[in-house]
């Protein structure tokens, strides 16, 4: 079983190989290239147009009041990047018990689908300042504001998911007579996971907008808010900086979660390519 | 010894729109350690008797035994092969065979030896800590013939287990199945449409005509083993059961799609 004798068994039986040249070159070099292009387009837009600072600042302002604001800044990235976090976890605590629940019974799917059906239909927006009338300026209706708006993609990815077991892995698990609880476990639940992190990939963007929502309606602190502030006093320069920093989170965000589909479920590119 | 044994098993699809007679009046003895093919056009109830034989599904009418046993449900002594490997992909090779020894709560050290020895059987040493998308389709069903044998069940029960692989690696997986028969002699049910494929490796052939699907012939192959796709001195007996196949696969049905179905 050494490291050798698999490569050249790998030769002789024509294994297909993993990694293609280049291409781990290109993808740092593209979407690299499209930063470069929009940040450069942004840029152009000042200078062709002559828009005034204080309606579009340029990408060198933006820049250095996201380093002379830094404190103000980073303290209120962190605040915003908790609400979306806990919100996104406690998302992920609630929507996976339903799928489960959906796929195995019959009975809830035709009770509760419909209802999340109805849910997920109303704007959650719309909801953001009842929100803030029940439970005030906290955390709390950020976070109540984030599940909301991340529950759905989750449950129905995982749902997905857990429905999409092939019928010959069914039949194997039945024909060593699995208990239920192992048919899930072993068969089952793995089986949804990549599906799943569709949903989680949806989901984490997502939460990141619902925090903001949150924070737009009445909050003390957060990026949301200090967009909000900065709007009352004009100050459009701090308000693109809080907007640079939320995407700069989303983003590190999507690919944590990319990074841990990999680790997790490495299986997942193949059945997905 | 009997090792299954089928009485008058009937099996009916009923659903709310269509009512389909899938099998009528099945008799079938298999003795141990017998390799038996099942042979029969599409639609002719094949893998819905082998189903019925594993207690994945129960018979409209009609007995099954394994041994003594009536069936009544899958059994930890009857093994099930399927034509796609249904390999999980997150597992290794070694963790894949390994399965059924983990849901059937066997001792892991007693068979963790069976697994290496199956996997040196069919020429996967060196492979165990890959995953299956590493692995060609021929060696993913080695992989899966090694899943099905690894609790040592006495029935094993293959549903068209090569019919998705290329010719040439079908050809040389039958030719090792046979080999690993003849070291461990299970009783084997083996469904096929492959003419080649029954004639190769069965001690008995039962043929299979379609709507409502009937046992229509039973042919002894006594060709000796090993057996081989060259040139062997055998050959004439081999071509001999393979031609009254041919007769009795097309009889009455001039153009494929059969004319009694009009």
């Amino acid at each position: 079983m050494s490291a050798t004798g698999a490569a050249a068994a790998e030769d002789v039986l024509g294994v297909p190989s993993r990694t293609r040249y280049g291409s781990a070159v290109l993808r740092v070099v593209l979407p690299t290239l499209t930063f470069v292009a929009l940040i450069g387009g942004w840029w152009l837009g000042t200078i062709v147009f002559g828009w005034p600072s204080y309606l579009v600042p340029t990408p060198f302002e933006v820049a250095e009041e996201i380093v002379d604001q830094r404190e103000l800044l980073m303290s209120n990235f962190w605040t915003t990047l908790g609400e979306a976090l806990l919100g996104f976890a406690l998302a992920i605590a609630i929507a996976v018990p339903f799928a489960v629940a959906i796929t195995y019974s019959r009975v809830l799917e035709l009770t509760i689908y419909p209802a999340l059906v109805a849910l997920n239909a109303v704007p959650k927006i719309a909801i953001a300042p009842l929100l803030v009338i029940w439970m005030g300026f906290g955390l709390g209706p950020k976070v109540v504001m984030v599940v909301l708006i991340c529950f759905f993609p989750i449950v129905i990815a995982t749902t997905t998911g857990l429905k999409s077991t092939p019928a010959e892995i069914v039949e194997l698990s039945r024909s060593l007579s699995s208990s239920t609880l192992q048919e899930f476990v072993r068969f089952r639940f793995p089986w949804s996971l990549p599906y799943a992190f569709v949903g989680l990939k949806v989901a984490i963007t997502l939460a990141v907008i619902g925090a903001v929502v949150g924070e737009f309606v009445g909050a003390t602190k957060g990026l949301g808010y200090v967009i909000v502030a900065s709007g009352q006093t004009a100050n459009t320069t701090l308000a693109f900086a809080a907007i640079v920093l939320l995407s700069v989170m989303s983003i590190m965000l999507f690919y944590a979660i990319a990074l841990a589909q990999r680790l997790i479920v490495p299986w997942s590119e193949e059945q997905q390519r | 010894m009997t090792a299954i044994e089928l009485k008058g098993v009937s099996h009916v699809f009923d659903t709310r729109k269509t009512r389909l007679e899938a099998l009528a009046g099945i008799d079938v003895e298999v003795r141990d350690s017998e390799f038996v093919t099942l042979v029969g056009r599409s639609g002719c109830g094949k893998s819905t008797l082998l189903r019925i034989i594993a207690g994945l599904l129960r018979p409209t009418a009609g007995e099954v035994r394994i041994g003594d046993a009536p069936v009544r449900g899958p059994s930890r002594d009857v093994s099930f092969m399927f034509q796609r490997s249904a390999l999980l992909p997150w597992r290794t090779v070694f963790e894949n065979v390994m399965l059924p020894v983990q849901i059937l709560r066997l001792d892991r050290r007693t068979y963790r030896a069976r697994a290496e020895e199956l996997l040196a059987l069919t020429g996967l040493e060196g492979f165990e800590d890959r995953r299956p998308d590493e692995l060609s389709g021929g060696m993913q069903q080695r992989v899966s013939l090694c899943r099905a044998l690894v609790h040592n069940p006495s029935v094993l029960l293959m549903d068209e287990p090569f019919a998705a692989l290329d010719a040439l690696t079908r050809e040389e997986l039958s030719l090792e199945l046979q080999r690993i028969w003849n070291e461990d002699r299970k009783t084997i049910v083996f469904v096929t449409h492959s003419i080649q494929e029954a004639t190769l490796l069965a001690d008995r052939i039962v043929v299979m005509s379609p709507r409502p699907g009937r046992i229509a012939r039973t042919l002894d192959v006594k060709a000796p083993r090993p057996r081989s796709l060259g040139v062997t001195a055998h050959s004439d007996e081999l071509d001999r059961v393979s031609a009254e196949l041919h007769e009795l696969l097309f009889a009455g049905h001039a153009p494929a799609g059969g004319v009694d179905s009009a």
